[in-house]
């Protein structure tokens, strides 16, 4: 079975947006702590990092809100992503504890090179960019799975499935047994059947982002498509 | 790669590091490359303009001995182009045929159009909305260059964002694309590379005072928002100890003088953040000091003592603005008027005062101000 990762922005409703995800087939709830300037993000995170900033979504009240997500999702893997910024200000240990204390499984940092902070495992990113020794590192270091960027951008849906993404994946797997979960850019049912084709895994950001916004129903929904794209 | 204490690094996305680590490289290897200083030099010499003369400015600060280091003479009317010139040199070598900037008061955007046109680059400026309004006349001068410019619409509207957007169009394109940063910020290597382009400024300053003087200034002040002119001029006298090196940022946007160890695109500096993390909006009537950041290599100068930091307010600058004018004929940039409002209250009598840019840009803005 392919694992179907759902990225949401934290905010005070994403306990209930999480649970829907859920509910609709994720496997993995991503839980983005909002950073002022998102290198990474599209227009899409970088509006939703903006409107939850302004509601208060500091490092704290988004560890709240990972304590209550947990609360609703006992047994899902629950991964906060976010920026070096917020570590740098929170402390990289205390936040990897804190973190794990109110029930995340790992996290990601996007902006942190795999070299740096060692000592603080978590989920490492590879880009088509990257070296065959960039990788092996980051698949030493990485956390249980491997984030594959599947685009050379930021995040946000594109037309097509990315043609750096399949060789990607065999640079990897000529390095690595690790699981390999590829994002950026997958937004359509069938963009994620075709990634799950290939990687092991599948995340969808900012198009579960705009879903999130109608609604529970809606990502609901929206998840459940994706879910069944994979399976079929 | 050079170290400035607890501060500068790489903190961007996996997708940039093989090519911040090609940059490197290149730049190291153009360094040793002798072909590449004497290509740099005589565009320095027969496109730019240098040497930039040094002006005593003896009207405006009376009973002192100011001297103004002109680069507001240079080709495009500030130092900007010493660090556009360099990095298309390296852009050249490094087989990169297009150009992404950033730009605040749009000098460093007029430079790198300039260069972009004189090399033959496809170039693509991005400039916040508020910036484009209160300093037009440099956005005509970028198209006029062949250069698009991308308006920037959310956040500040200002550097800060114009910033983060040159990055974003940087990771999506960035194998056939240099990102041509214009100041002592950013990831590893470009603080370094910008103050070692920068540099020619201070060399060129040392040699001609103490031609002038036979000695050396008490004093160096220059204006600092990201900071490449003041690193510029004071790398020429890092060495010499007895030389005070003074920076001025504007009141509202003092990264070193109120700001906390913080990240922001791409390196660990001194910057107006809060305590989670999050970057402060900054506030100044100079675009080019309107940045909440600052070059990691100022946070290092600030910490070990070596430069002392001070600030000016926008009526402080504003005020010098019209007294340079009206004494000296010179209309100076907003930017460098920070410099001259502190440089003729410092306790010191021959200082050398960093002119970084004219003012043609800031007509508009300082009109309107003037007028209230």
């Amino acid at each position: 079975m392919k694992k179907l990762v759902i990225y949401l922005v934290a905010q005070p409703e994403t306990p209930e947006l999480a649970q829907a995800a859920v509910e609709g087939g994720a496997d993995i709830v991503e839980l983005g702590f909002p950073f002022s300037d998102p290198l990474a993000e599209g227009p899409v995170i970088r509006r939703a990092s903006e409107r939850a900033l302004a509601r208060g979504m500091r490092t704290n009240a988004c560890l709240d809100v990972l304590a209550r997500t947990r609360a609703l999702l006992p047994e899902t893997p629950l991964v906060p992503m976010t920026y070096a910024a917020i570590l740098e200000a929170y402390g990289y240990e205390r936040f990897a504890a804190d973190a794990r204390d109110r029930g995340a499984s790992s996290f990601i940092l996007v902006d942190l090179p795999v070299e740096e902070q060692p000592a603080v495992r978590r989920i490492q990113l590879v880009a088509p960019t990257s070296t065959d020794e960039r990788i092996r590192a980051a698949a030493e270091a990485t956390d249980g799975w491997l984030y594959l960027v599947s685009v050379t951008g930021t995040t946000g849906a594109r037309t097509e499935v990315s043609p750096a993404l399949a060789p990607l994946v065999d640079r990897v797997r000529a390095m690595s047994a690790v699981p390999l979960y590829a994002g950026f850019g997958i937004s359509t049912p069938e963009q994620a059947r075709a990634v799950g084709e290939l990687a092991d895994g599948v995340v969808v950001g900012s198009r579960a982002v705009e879903a999130a916004e109608q609604g529970t129903a809606a990502l609901r929904d929206f998840v459940a498509s994706l879910r069944s794209a994979i399976d079929a | 790669m050079s170290s400035f204490g607890a501060y500068g690094g790489r903190y961007v996305p996996e997708t940039l590091i093989p090519a911040l680590d090609e940059l490197e490289r290149g730049w190291r290897e153009a360094l040793a490359d002798d072909a590449f200083r004497a290509e740099l030099h005589d565009l320095l010499t027969t496109y730019a303009g240098r040497p930039t003369p040094l002006t005593p400015a003896e009207r405006f600060a009376p009973g002192k001995r100011i001297y103004l280091k002109r680069e507001d003479l240079l080709h495009t009317g500030a130092h900007k182009l010493n660090n556009a010139l360099g990095q298309a040199v390296l852009a050249q070598r490094l087989g990169k045929r297009r150009i992404v900037a950033e730009t605040g008061a749009g000098q460093h955007g007029v430079a790198t159009a300039t260069v972009c046109a004189r090399f033959g680059f496809e170039c693509v400026v991005y400039m916040g909305e508020e910036d484009m309004r209160r300093q037009r006349p440099n956005v005509e001068r970028m198209r006029l260059l062949g250069a698009e410019v991308r308006g920037v619409d959310f956040g500040t509207k200002t550097l800060k964002e114009a910033t983060s957007e040159a990055i974003r169009d940087w990771i999506t394109n960035v194998e056939t694309t240099h990102y041509l940063i214009g100041s002592c910020v950013g990831p590893a290597p470009y603080p370094e590379i910008v103050a070692e382009l920068q540099s020619v400024i201070g060399r060129e300053a040392r040699e001609q005072i103490l031609a002038v003087e036979q000695r050396l200034p008490e004093a160096v002040v220059a204006c600092v928002g990201g900071g490449s002119n003041a690193i510029g001029i004071f790398h020429g006298f890092l060495e010499d100890e007895d030389v005070r090196l003074v920076g001025v940022e504007a009141a509202g946007a003092a990264s070193l003088g109120s700001g906390r160890p913080a990240v922001l695109h791409g390196a660990r500096s001194s910057v107006l953040a809060d305590e989670d993390g999050q970057i402060a909006d900054a506030h100044s009537i100079s675009a080019g000091l309107d940045y909440p950041g600052v070059g990691p290599e100022h946070a290092f100068l600030r910490d070990t003592g070596r430069a002392e930091y001070r600030v000016a307010t926008d009526e402080e600058a504003l005020a010098a603005f019209q007294d340079l004018a009206r004494t000296e004929g010179i209309l100076p940039a907003l930017e460098p008027a920070h410099a001259l409002a502190r440089a003729r209250d410092l306790d010191a009598e021959l200082i050398l005062v960093g002119l970084s840019g004219r003012g043609d840009k800031d007509l508009a803005e300082v009109l309107e101000r003037l007028s209230r």
